[in-house]
């Protein structure tokens, strides 16, 4: 199915306008494919159609929210980033009294179970505070509940072991019919939050913040804001781990950061 | 008219069996080819820049992995990052997304197929190479909506037959051996450095 632009950029103006969600700096394509997506699946004829209908009708465009939204991760995905967390963060992170964490965008919490097991693992979590924040509700509702496939387990097992794990993997959760739930010890110091990168502002100060494979989904522009956003929520000395082909390259405070594990996309705060 | 005018870019996709379809494909393509080629190849997630190593060996143009927001220049050849859809916008930039896999894949190579219709039309060229799956199939009706030109490797050549024979069973424009398609890619540039001249 193809847009004509004008009608879609009027689409994502609309929704901005009425609902105050912002796409109109998300890459294009993308999105494109996923309104795409929603259209079929709603047997939905036009995009002027969609637009009426998500106008008035709020269910419709609460739905509409939530899937075109919606992220897809895993557990120790890209085992190599957090084997250099292990290596080169944790440490840094250690000396001070309480660890304050953000991951942005933590999809169905995956990565908020990852770090947690992460931190226990250095006996870091009971002052440790993870706040994890997505613009998706539903998919922050699965990172609460902590219920995953247990059909994911052999990869997030692989990726857990090829990340450093320590442990085995199976400690962490418990096998129920399908699925497996992951220990409640794991999410005691976790706050789930929304929270919209495009419009909220900073909450806190972190020690280390997480945003990966959420950029990729911005156009330049909302990436350097998005970047001056951590940038003003990390400590002096603070780090920033970013996804495995994202940089930092478009972001006009790339010169107060320094580059820690380069290929793994991790940063300091260096003023 | 230009044959850099006729056509403006290559999508290519393989799978299985793909690196030797690839290097054959590109070991004869001068270091400064006409048109960027964009690669789908299905490959392991941890396998990080292997693939681009083996074929940088082998060719005079350039391989890269393709990097989110790059600008699309011609000469190069951008090859999707294991794990990552490869997707072309309208400003004729690249971009990147982990979204879910489509056709069992990802990078699919319908998501580039379909996305580079868009932008390219009429202007692109879309190969389907050896695999064992149907991705691309798809990707090929796309681009011939658009009116550009589909190519499927002949499955009794290929290594694995499937993804061409998907792909040609949605209807494609030519159906050819490798050296075929080697031989259509070079007169693009033969045809273009003349005019040059």
């Amino acid at each position: 199915m193809s847009f004509d632009a004008s009608e879609f950029r009027k689409l994502l103006e609309s929704i901005r306008f009425l609902y105050g969600y912002d796409f109109t700096d998300y890459s294009e394509a993308s999105m494109k494919r996923r309104v795409a997506h929603f259209i079929r699946g709603r047997k939905i004829n036009s995009l002027e159609e969609l637009g009426r209908i998500l106008l008035r009708d709020e269910d419709t465009f609460e739905e509409f929210i939530q899937e075109v939204s919606v992220t897809v991760t895993e557990m120790f995905r890209d085992p190599s980033f957090y084997k250099s967390l292990r290596d080169k963060v944790i440490k840094r992170l250690a000396t001070y009294p309480t660890i304050k964490i953000w991951i942005a965008g933590c999809a169905t919490g995956e990565e908020v179970y990852s770090i947690a097991i992460l931190l226990n693992e250095y006996d870091l979590l009971e002052r440790s505070i993870i706040y994890a924040t997505d613009i998706n509700q539903k998919s922050l509702q699965i990172a609460k509940e902590g219920l995953y496939p247990i059909a994911n387990m052999k990869t997030y097992t692989e990726n857990y072991i090829k990340a450093g794990g320590k442990k085995s993997f199976s400690e962490y959760y418990k096998a129920k019919y399908d699925s497996v739930l992951f220990n409640k010890m794991l999410r005691q110091n976790v706050v789930l939050s929304p929270h919209n990168l495009t419009a909220d502002k900073s909450f806190n100060e972190f020690q280390l913040i997480i945003c990966r494979n959420v950029l990729i989904y911005f156009n330049q522009n909302l990436q350097d804001k998005v970047i001056n956003l951590f940038y003003e929520s990390l400590c002096p000395l603070g780090f920033l781990g970013l996804g495995g082909k994202e940089s930092l390259l478009f972001a006009s405070r790339r010169k107060y950061f320094e580059e820690i594990v380069k290929k793994e996309r991790i940063y300091m705060k260096t003023e | 008219m230009a044959v850099d005018e006729k056509y403006q870019a290559i999508a290519i996709g393989a799978s299985a069996g793909g690196l030797y379809a690839l290097s054959s494909l590109f070991e004869q393509l001068p270091a400064e080819y006409p048109l960027p080629v964009m690669v789908i190849q299905h490959r392991a997630k941890d396998q990080k820049e292997l693939l681009e190593e083996v074929l940088q060996n082998k060719c005079k143009m350039i391989i890269k992995q393709a990097d989110e927001k790059e600008k699309i220049k011609r000469g190069i050849i951008y090859i999707a990052p294991p794990g990552y859809h490869l997707l072309v916008e309208q400003d004729q930039t690249l971009s990147l997304s982990s979204d879910e896999l489509e056709s069992f894949s990802r990078p699919s190579i319908n998501v580039l197929f379909e996305t580079a219709a868009e932008v390219y039309r009429e202007k692109l060229i879309g190969v389907i190479l050896t695999g064992a799956n149907s991705d691309g199939a798809s990707g090929v009706v796309a681009i011939r909506k658009n009116g550009g030109l589909t190519i499927a490797q002949d499955p009794q050549e290929a290594q694995y037959p499937q993804m061409p024979q998907a792909a040609i069973d949605n209807g494609v424009d030519h159906i050819w051996t490798l050296k075929e398609i080697q031989g259509f890619l070079n007169q693009l540039f033969v045809q273009h450095r003349n005019e040059k001249d």
